[in-house]
């Protein structure tokens, strides 16, 4: 089982970290993983995406040219991969930035308030780790518990207030897909109810 | 303690030079052999010849010696003492190795400061491929490359090394000197004594351009080519010290 | 765990690390585009660990330090991409006849001219060929994963001092730009508990000077020189061959391929197996020396060679020269740094296949 996912966005919105979180915990779950980043003058434009691939027998190609899963941060990412991505797979949007939907109906659309997410917990820069906590309770990629170890263990080593911060981001990215996407409830909920949702949430915390 | 008549350096070979008569290179050979000697640093020397006519100087010196390709003295030199910071390394180039090919190794050797000495024989032509125009080949100067006399529209202007060498930081002492009479001879060793100094107390970048005759490209008899570097080479490559900005030492350029 | 400590780490990185703890004191290196992380891991490791770091100012300087530094007997290392490896050519024929040894990483990108900076495979003559002037060679290693970029530029190190010669790592862009889980089951060397080597030149202390040189006037001194190299390459030949095979035993058809191609190649030719073709994979690890023996032997059961090569076909003119026309040879190559999927290779390699089993039967 060969899982491929491209995350994509502007340079600093920490596109590459989600997929080296991503990556780590894989590799701790004893999968088969590579990451490969974009990199040279594509990265000079601003923009910035990393490939991961996880799988349980040796991969052959870190490139994803059908990737099964897309994280896209911001408009401009939507574009370029909507078109490339395998049917089926899972298509996350981070709402905040991203007005429009996708134009195919052959993918999974998730759309994550992140930013208004990030922005009711401190900071707006978690914003891709709120991002990651929804791909991870969309993909299943890797185990929850391990994605925590992993993101504490790989943005730990500089500041204690900001691995708390971290994990609260995923926490409320992994809620907020549970909730809205979870299990029965495959139906869109509304922007405007999924932000009272998300500052009840925040409220409560 | 002066000798009349010098016996060979310990630092140099029982070998026999197969420079032309009037050549620069042996009594710069000599030279810079008696001050490695003078200097007791026979056992930690390590040279760097050029490609050129000094190509064979391993053959001459007595001491560790390797190769580098054309113009790559500087860089050679700076891998060796960079591995191995307690010898005492230089490089010996000529003005078509160090001044055309080897430009860019020369001046950012100098300008990191590398603690390297560089033996710079400027004789105005390359020598061994058989008197082509040199960087510093004088205007109006006959070669086989610049027949009708070298025109700086056509051929540019000869290259002043200590002076181009002389905005970097890195570059401590820059002494121009020339092998052309008794007394000239013993102000080069003086100052390749210096250069060496610089090295072994550590200072930084040091540089001996010696302005040496080659009377068979020149075309002139030996005498006429050792008053050639009085009456027109030193004219425009002036002699002395360029620069010094070694620790206590107040001498500045004249 | 009960495993070593696996780390997630980027291919470039991985070689500068097995640098670190094969003892190398010296790196010279000039920023190129996809290698520079190599370049700034070895900046920041080499100032940690007090060792020698030099952005030099040329791909030229860099090489000729290396020598300097080599001829100290130090343990050295540069890298670049393909570009820079053409400037550093010049000073690789130098350390060839000086017979000095280091280590020469080359993370290939899109070619001829500036190309791109996409991963490629378009060195391989240049690599293997010597790449410089004159009739010498380097061994050349070709890693396919971060895993054995870390062991092959350690092995590298070892091979480089007990031959005295140069070794290429020829990577390429995806494999150093990309990250690998990575465990380190070696045991790191410093660069003061490396043996002495008896022929260095650190100052002519207790013992006559020495030199080192490749000018060789004469034609007599020159030839024999050159046949003290050959014979040195002759034993490396022997002794030094390294690969992989994967389902080579009974197939009829094998695909060679090296690094990035050969991953591609292994998922591919896994697809084959699962289809019940007889189709095997080998992969060549030393470019050179190269495992003309084995790809011979292997034509008792195949009779058709497809190299699958990230350019337009250079192993496949070794692969022809080894199978000494006992078996069709035939190239599939994307040049200009395309990495090729595993579904389009095994689309190539079923007509391929398809084809032999036809004129079996006819």
């Amino acid at each position: 089982m060969l899982t491929k996912t491209i995350f994509a966005g502007f340079g600093g919105q920490g596109v590459l970290l989600m997929g080296v979180c991503t990556a780590n915990a894989a590799m701790n779950e004893g999968k088969f993983v590579t990451y490969l980043p974009s990199y040279g003058a594509e990265v000079r434009g601003g923009t910035a995406n990393c490939t991961v691939s996880v799988s349980t027998e040796e991969i052959a190609s870190p490139i994803a040219s059908s990737p099964d899963h897309v994280v896209a941060m911001n408009a401009p990412s939507l574009a370029r991969f909507q078109n490339l991505a395998k049917a089926g797979g899972i298509f996350m949007l981070n709402s905040t930035l991203i007005e429009q939907g996708l134009s195919r109906t052959d993918l999974i659309e998730i759309r994550v308030p992140a930013g208004e997410i990030a922005d009711s917990l401190g900071s707006l820069r978690s914003a891709n780790m709120v991002m990651l906590g929804a791909y991870v309770a969309a993909s299943k990629v890797v185990s929850y518990r391990i994605l925590l170890e992993a993101v504490e263990s790989v943005t730990g080593s500089k500041r204690k207030d900001l691995v708390e911060l971290n994990i609260k981001a995923i926490k409320a990215g992994y809620d907020y897909v549970e909730e809205h996407y979870g299990k029965a409830d495959k139906k869109k909920k509304s922007a405007a109810k999924a932000e009272v949702q998300v500052e009840k949430t925040a409220t409560e915390k | 303690m002066k000798k009349r008549k010098p016996a060979r350096p310990q630092t140099l070979k029982e070998a026999t030079f197969h420079y032309c008569p009037g050549c620069g290179h042996s009594v710069i050979h000599r030279l810079t052999a008696e001050v490695i000697h003078e200097l007791g640093i026979a056992d930690k020397a390590i040279g760097v010849p050029p490609a050129g006519c000094a190509v064979l100087a391993y053959f001459y010196f007595d001491i560790d010696m390797t190769e580098a390709p054309h113009g790559r003295g500087c860089a050679v030199a700076t891998g060796i003492k960079r591995a191995l910071p307690e010898s005492v390394v230089f490089s010996y180039q000529g003005d078509g190795d160090l001044a055309a090919i080897g430009t860019a190794e020369v001046i950012h050797a100098a300008n990191r400061g590398e603690n390297i000495t560089v033996i710079f024989v400027n004789n105005a032509v390359y020598g061994m491929t058989g008197g082509q125009m040199a960087p510093t080949s004088l205007l109006g100067m006959k070669t086989t490359t610049s027949p009708k006399g070298r025109d700086h529209v056509r051929e540019g202007y000869p290259v002043r090394v200590c002076e181009l060498l002389s905005s970097l930081d890195g570059a401590v002492y820059l002494e121009r000197t020339a092998v052309n009479s008794v007394k000239a001879i013993r102000k080069t060793k003086k100052a390749i004594r210096e250069a060496f100094q610089t090295q072994i107390n550590g200072e930084g970048f040091s540089l001996v351009e010696i302005l040496s005759p080659c009377p068979t490209n020149w075309k002139l008899s030996t005498v006429d080519s050792w008053k050639w570097i009085d009456d027109v080479m030193s004219k425009y490559y002036q002699i002395g010290l360029i620069k010094d900005t070694r620790k206590g030492s107040s001498k500045d350029a004249d | 765990m009960k495993t070593e400590a696996k780390r997630l780490m980027r291919g470039s990185e991985a070689i500068g690390e097995a640098a670190i703890r094969s003892g190398c004191s010296c790196y010279f290196g000039y920023p190129i585009t996809p290698q520079n992380e190599l370049t700034e891991y070895m900046a920041k490791r080499m100032l940690e660990t007090g060792r020698v770091f030099i952005q030099s100012e040329s791909e030229l300087a860099a090489i000729n330090m290396v020598l300097g530094a080599a001829a100290t007997g130090a343990r050295v290392m540069t890298s670049s991409s393909s570009p820079g490896i053409t400037l550093k050519q010049e000073g690789i024929s130098f350390l060839a006849s000086m017979e000095l040894p280091c280590v020469i990483v080359n993370v290939m990108r899109g070619g001829p001219g500036l190309g791109n900076i996409a991963p490629s495979q378009s060195d391989y003559f240049q690599a293997t060929r010597g790449g410089g002037h004159g009739d010498y060679r380097t061994i050349v290693l070709a890693p396919a994963s971060v895993q054995e970029l870390f062991d092959l530029t350690r092995d590298g190190f070892d091979l480089a001092d007990e031959y005295r010669i140069p070794v290429i790592i020829l990577a390429d862009g995806m494999l150093g730009q990309m990250m690998e889980p990575l465990v380190l089951k070696d045991t790191p060397i410093a660069p003061e508990e490396l043996p002495e080597k008896p022929w260095t030149l650190r100052g002519a202390k207790d013992r006559p000077s020495r030199f080192i040189r490749s000018l060789i006037l004469d034609v007599n001194l020159e030839e024999e020189h050159n046949w003290r190299l050959y014979r040195k390459y002759q034993r490396i030949e022997r002794r030094e061959i390294r690969f992989e095979e994967y389902f080579t035993e009974g197939a009829d058809m094998i695909v060679v391929a090296y690094g990035t191609a050969a991953r591609i190649a292994k998922a591919a030719v896994k697809k084959c197996i699962e289809k019940n073709m007889r189709v095997g994979l080998i992969r060549p690890i030393s470019l050179w020396p190269f495992p003309n023996e084995k790809i011979l032997d292997l034509t008792k059961y195949a009779g058709h060679f497809m190299c699958f090569e990230m350019s337009m076909g250079q192993m496949v003119e070794d692969v022809r020269l080894a199978v000494q026309g006992k078996a069709e040879v035939s190239i599939y190559g994307r040049p200009g740094g395309v990495v090729p999927t595993p579904a389009e290779l095994f689309r190539v390699i079923s007509r391929t296949y398809n084809k032999i089993l036809r004129e079996k039967k006819a």
